[in-house]
This record gives C-alpha cells, structure tokens and sequence, in this order.
C-alpha cells in the first residue's frame, strides 16, 4: 500500500532523511521509534506534502501511484490521514463545518454523493462516541482554545469521520494523560481493519501497549536502523537508544 | 474642480428657487453654501484624506466633465416594490424608503405610531414637530467639518427623522433603504436625524442600495442622539455599484448610561466612506462601534472613525476587520480622544485585515490621543494573509485550495456578522458573506437582503465560483 525507496529529505539544505526504506501492507499497523530529531515528523510531514521539505532523492508509492504526482488534499482523497503532533487552531471554523466540507469534497472526488446536512449530523454523532468527544465540543471552532487531550481526541475523531485507508498519526501519544491515551488509543484500535493500515510514531512504548503494532522500526539520525517484532519495542525501552546508538555508530565504524 | 464648484453654485441656485416642499431653512443653505466656498471638496494633500482623494473620483482628471444633477423634487409616488424588489419583511421590520433622494409615501410623510414613535420625512418634521427637530437638528460644529458636511448643508433635499419617546422600547427593527434609480448622474444629499428617548430602545437597520445608477455621488449625514439610558443598535449596509461614491457622516451624541452598537458593512462599492464620531458625553455612556469591510476588483472602502471621551467612567470598543481582493483598497482611521478629565475611561480598538494579493492596498491608522492618567485603552491593528499552516492544515483532510481560502476567509468575516442581534439580519448576512466570498453576490442582486432560503443557510461551500 505505502512503500518509501531510499527517501532524502531536506530543509534549507540541511539533509534530514537519509535513505530511508519503509514498505507498510493492508491491515498491517507499523511503529516507528526513535530519539527525539531523527526525522520521524519530517516523514510525516513529506507524505502529508508540507511544501517547505526538499525530496532530493527517492520514491513514495501509494496504492501504486507516485505520492509526489498528487496535491495535498488529493493525497487525502485517496484515503492517507495524517494526525499531526501539533494540530492548529482555526479560529472560526465550527467542526461540524470542517469535517462536512472535507468529508464531502473526499465524497465527490470518489464519485460518491456529498452527505446532507441531517445525515452529516447522525454520522458526527455516532463518530463522536469512538474517542468519547463531548458534544459541546464539535460546536467549538477547530482545535480552538482545546486542551493537549483535546487536540489529539480531535484528531482521532477527524480520521474516525474521514475513514482513511491509511493514517499515520504523528506523536499522537504526546501530552496525553493514561485516560486519555486510552481513550485515543481505543478510537485507532475500533477503525482498524484487514483493508486499512495505520503507522503509530511514537518515542515511547507506552502506546503500543495499546496500539500493537506488527512492525517496529527505529529510525535515527535520518534512516530505518532497526525493524522487528513488537518485541523490539519492549528492548528499546529497556536498553535505551543509547543501545541502538552505540550500535549505529559501531556499523558505522565498521564500514557495513 | 472649477467646472464642479460652478455645478455646485448652479445646482445651489436651482435649490432655493424650488424646493417647495424641504425644509424652511434658507438661512442653513446660504451658511452651508459659504463654508463650502470657503473649505471646497477635501483633497489629497489633507490629513484624513491623504490615502484616496476623493475631488479626483468626483472630477476624473482624464475624462470629460459631466456636471451633477440633483433631483430637485420627489418622484411622483408609486410603490416601492415596483422599483425594488426585496424581501425586506422576512427580516421583521418595519422599511421606510428613500428614493433619488426624497422620502418615498404617499400623502403620509409622517408615520406616527400609537406608542408616540414618529418616522417620516425630515422636512415634514421639521414643519408638524419644530420643537423636537430644531433641537438636534444640524448640531454640527461648522468650523470642526471639512467641505462636504457644508456641501449637504447648501444642498440636501430630503431625509428620515425617527423620534422614540422616553420609555418606550421598539421591539420590531425599523429599516431605511436609500435607493438610486435613475440615468442621470445624480448627486443626493440626506440629513437624517434619530432620537431615542430616555430608558427606549431601537434597532435601526439602514440600507444603501443601487438598482440603476451612473456614477452618483451619495453624500449623507446622519444625526443620532441618545438620551439617558437609551440603547441604539445601529447596522448599515451597503451594498452599491462600482461606480458609485457614497460618503456617510454619521455622528452620535450619547447621555448618561447610553449604548450605543453600530454595525457597519460593506459588500461591494466603488468609493465609500464611513465617518463615524461619537461624542461620551455624560458618564455611563458606552459605546461599541463594528465594521465588516469585503471589497475586491478597484473598490474603496475607508472608515474613519472617531470616538470622544468627554467625561469619566465611559466605555467603547472598535473592532474593525476587512479582506481586500484584486486591487482593491481599505483604510481604517480609528481616533480615541480621552479628555483631561475622562478619568476611568475604558476604549479598546482592534483592526484586522487581510491582503489577498500584493495589488491590494490596506492602510490602517489607530490614533490614541490621551489626556486622562487613569484610563485603560488598547489598540492592535494587523494586515496579514491567509494563516498558511490554517490552510496546509484543512488541505490534509482532503480540502481543496480555494475552500479552504474560503473557509478561513468566512470565519475571519463571521466574527463580525455575529454581533448582530436580529436573528435573522445574522443569518442573512452570514449567507452574503458566504455568497460575496465566492464571487456571486454582486449588484445585480437588486438588494442586501435578496438572500437564499432558508434551507440553504448551512454552509455549504460552492466551488463553481471561485477564484483560485
């Protein structure tokens, strides 16, 4: 579904992604670990189509389709969803009025029919239960004066109406209390299906308790260094990244 | 110029020979017209009107002279609904027509309800109530206004005067709609006057409209007074053709304990300018002055506003936002004087703008002029763009481009529609915003409140209109 080959990434000439290598299938959840600055947003970011990256080298495929050949809102259409680490705040646009126009733009772009208001309003209402969003609060300008909680229980409840084939949800596990985290970690788990795949960046373990992922990759200093079972994510946490820094640089070293 | 100051001494001579049914006031024309001989039309080079000169609109420097017309009697009465069609009765109030610059009825130039409000011609008025209009009547400090005040004073034919008795409180809206319809390139001078009475209450809602019109020239003043305790909402539209200029002077005089809102919004234009001045007069007085500004193509739009704080513990607030398209321009002037002794003085001020290309021009001047040591004012004033993480950010959920300009520029616009009270003016506006924002509402929609129905009034984006 999404293969990245060899991906150079840059900003203002200073070379972020390194070479990397991911290939993610249907119905298969990816984590991607790793230290603080060693490029996971920036990952998320490019495939999101956030203009300010250089892709110097490289490819993304999606569903077979050159990822870089589609705008930023047709990358939506085809079904990825990116939940952002630092989702922003629209002053003055309703939720209700967001999610409708995204919701049926993606409509239209697939042929379907745009949702009238009374059956955008039933699916809000039923969308709302997956991550436990008050009421009160899809009235409320988009992430608008939301708590750290709030803003990622908005971007869980986006993806629940969006019904993406495929999200990656950037760091959605920071600034969470355990409520919460449970709370949003339920919502990706009750949207996971054989057809969809989801890729949860984290730099803690502590969501894949939840979240259990297929596949764990630790990505540093701009490549995939290390990918395993679920189990590796239990070793980095034990072990440290100093772990897998000392083995990076000894690699290194050694000329691999 | 000379060729429009000899128009003006024309059309001068033209007013006091007829005029047999305005206001028996030959003294305040020939006054009006000496100041205007002495002051002439404002120009460029003067302080508050440096960013656009008006005396080059009026006489387009390359091209022939074409003098002004005034219509120097009313049209003969027929029904309003015949020149202009608007659905001003499902916004619940009640509409008083001005046309060419007359008053419109028939045989009934003052409307006097049972509860004592009048509402009717200014020169009617003036005649069956002297009493109560000769004491508000052109309360207008001749040496403080420029040209064009003296200019209305030497030439207006007709305007609407609406008196609230004390204790009464007016629950249907009530609506003027100053209408041009003619071929002639005709120049139309009002003077209306409101007064609300101690512990009343109105909403105003006042319409500037063009069904056809060539290249009028609209110069009003409007007088409000408030007595104590009064409350005014006062929302202006306008909604007028690109070749139009319309200057409103408006002036407001409150007393103890009054509140005064005004709403000003303009949709389209050629050239206007809103001069609002409200005098705090006694304590208590507050006031909370609005304006909404949408203009694209090569129009013009300019608030200026001033608001005197006399005496202590008064309170105002100005919230001012405008978007400039195309090569479209704006200016917000906002002049907050706290006097020596205005101790306790709260006046807040905050003008937002947004350039949507690099042809539009926005200007915008807060001015705090301050003389008491105890006062709490702010002012902020931004010209900026469209937030672009706002619009990477809606485009990620599959929006495209010009929704998701349309979707920022619809809330950044709504924040100020919101302020309306009349539930239904809200809606109605709202839906224009929407439909001006994606190009469709232009002049050919005969009126500001010709608006879609109901069930359409969720937002809805149309993506057939927009500019990319």
């Amino acid at each position: 579904m999404l293969k990245i080959q060899n991906l150079h990434v840059s900003i203002h000439g200073k070379e972020i992604l390194k070479g990397v290598n991911l290939e993610v299938k249907r119905g298969e959840v990816h984590a991607i670990m790793g230290p603080n600055g060693t490029g996971k947003s920036t990952l998320a970011s490019v495939i999101a189509g956030k203009e300010i990256f250089d892709v110097t080298e490289g490819t993304i495929t999606y569903k077979d389709k050159n990822i870089f050949d589609l705008s930023i809102e047709d990358r939506a259409r085809e079904g990825i969803f990116i939940g952002f680490q630092y989702p922003v705040e629209i002053p003055g646009v309703s939720i209700t009025n967001f999610m409708r126009t995204a919701l049926n733009e993606i409509r239209t772009y697939r042929g379907l029919e745009p949702l009238g208001a009374a059956q955008f309003l039933r699916l809000m209402e039923e969308k709302k239960k997956i991550v436990e969003l008050h009421s009160k609060l899809s009235e409320r300008s988009v992430n608008e004066g939301f708590s750290g909680g709030e803003k990622k229980k908005n971007e869980i409840f986006q993806m629940a109406v969006l019904e993406p084939e495929l999200a990656i949800l950037d760091e959605t596990d920071s600034g969470l209390d355990i409520d919460a985290l449970r709370v949003v970690a339920n919502g990706v788990n009750q949207l996971r299906s054989p057809e969809n795949a989801t890729v949860v960046i984290t730099h803690y373990q502590r969501l894949l308790d939840y979240i259990v992922p297929d596949v764990v990759h630790i990505l540093f200093d701009g490549k995939i260094v290390k990918s395993g079972p679920k189990e590796l994510a239990m070793e980095l946490e034990e072990k440290g990244y100093d772990w897998i820094k000392s083995e990076y640089e000894q690699s290194k070293l050694s000329g691999k | 110029m000379e060729r429009f100051n000899q128009t003006i001494e024309e059309l001068y001579q033209e007013m006091i020979q007829t005029g047999s049914q305005q206001i028996p006031c030959r003294e305040l024309r020939d006054q009006g017209m000496a100041l205007f001989r002495e002051k002439g039309i404002p120009h460029g080079k003067m302080e508050k009107w440096r960013h656009k000169a008006i005396d080059t609109l009026l006489v387009k420097p390359d091209q022939p002279f074409r003098p002004y017309r005034i219509q120097t009697e009313p049209s003969p009465y027929q029904p309003i609904d015949q020149v202009f069609k608007c659905e001003i009765k499902n916004i619940g109030t009640i509409s008083y027509h001005l046309l060419n610059g007359w008053y419109v009825h028939q045989n009934k130039p003052l409307d006097v309800w049972e509860n004592g409000v009048i509402v009717g011609s200014i020169n009617a008025a003036y005649q069956q109530f002297p009493e109560l209009v000769k004491k508000h009547f052109n309360q207008l400090d001749p040496e403080k206004q420029d040209g064009l005040i003296a200019l209305n004073q030497a030439l207006f034919t007709d305007g609407v005067f609406i008196y609230v008795p004390d204790n009464v409180v007016v629950e249907t809206p009530i609506q003027i709609v100053s209408l041009v319809d003619t071929l002639q390139k005709l120049m139309i001078q009002h003077h209306h006057l409101v007064i609300v009475g101690k512990n009343s209450q109105l909403s105003l809602v006042h319409c500037n409209d063009s069904v056809h019109e060539e290249n009028s020239f609209i110069n009003n003043i409007l007088e409000i007074n408030l007595e104590a305790n009064a409350q005014l909402h006062y929302y202006k539209m306008e909604n007028k053709d690109a070749q139009s200029i319309l200057v409103n002077n408006t002036f407001v005089n409150q007393a103890a304990d009054s509140r005064f809102t005004s709403n000003m919004i303009t949709f389209n234009c050629g050239y206007v300018r809103n001069s609002l001045e409200v005098h705090l007069n006694e304590e208590g007085a507050d006031a909370n002055l609005y304006g909404l500004y949408l203009v694209d193509r090569k129009q013009y739009i300019d608030n200026q506003v001033n608001i005197v704080h006399h005496v202590p513990h008064c309170t105002s607030n100005q919230i001012y936002k405008g978007i400039a398209d195309d090569e479209a321009g704006a200016n917000f002037s906002g002049h907050i004087y706290v006097a020596k002794d205005a101790q306790q003085t709260a006046a807040y001020q905050i003008n937002r703008n947004i350039a949507l290309t690099d042809e539009a021009k926005i200007t915008t001047r807060p001015f705090l002029e301050i003389y008491a040591d105890d006062v709490k004012c702010s002012h902020g004033a931004t010209i900026g763009q469209l937030d672009e993480n706002a619009m990477f950010y809606l485009r990620t959920r599959g929006i495209c481009l010009r929704n998701a300009r349309m979707l920022l520029m619809f809330a950044f616009a709504n924040e100020i529609a919101n302020l309306v009270l009349i539930e239904k003016l809200r809606e109605r506006l709202n839906d224009m915003i929407k439909r001006r924002l994606s190009g469709e509402l232009t002049i050919c929609d005969q009126c500001m409140m010709n608006c879609a129905d109901k069930e359409n009034l969720i937002y809805d984006i149309d993506t057939t209109r927009l500019r990319s």
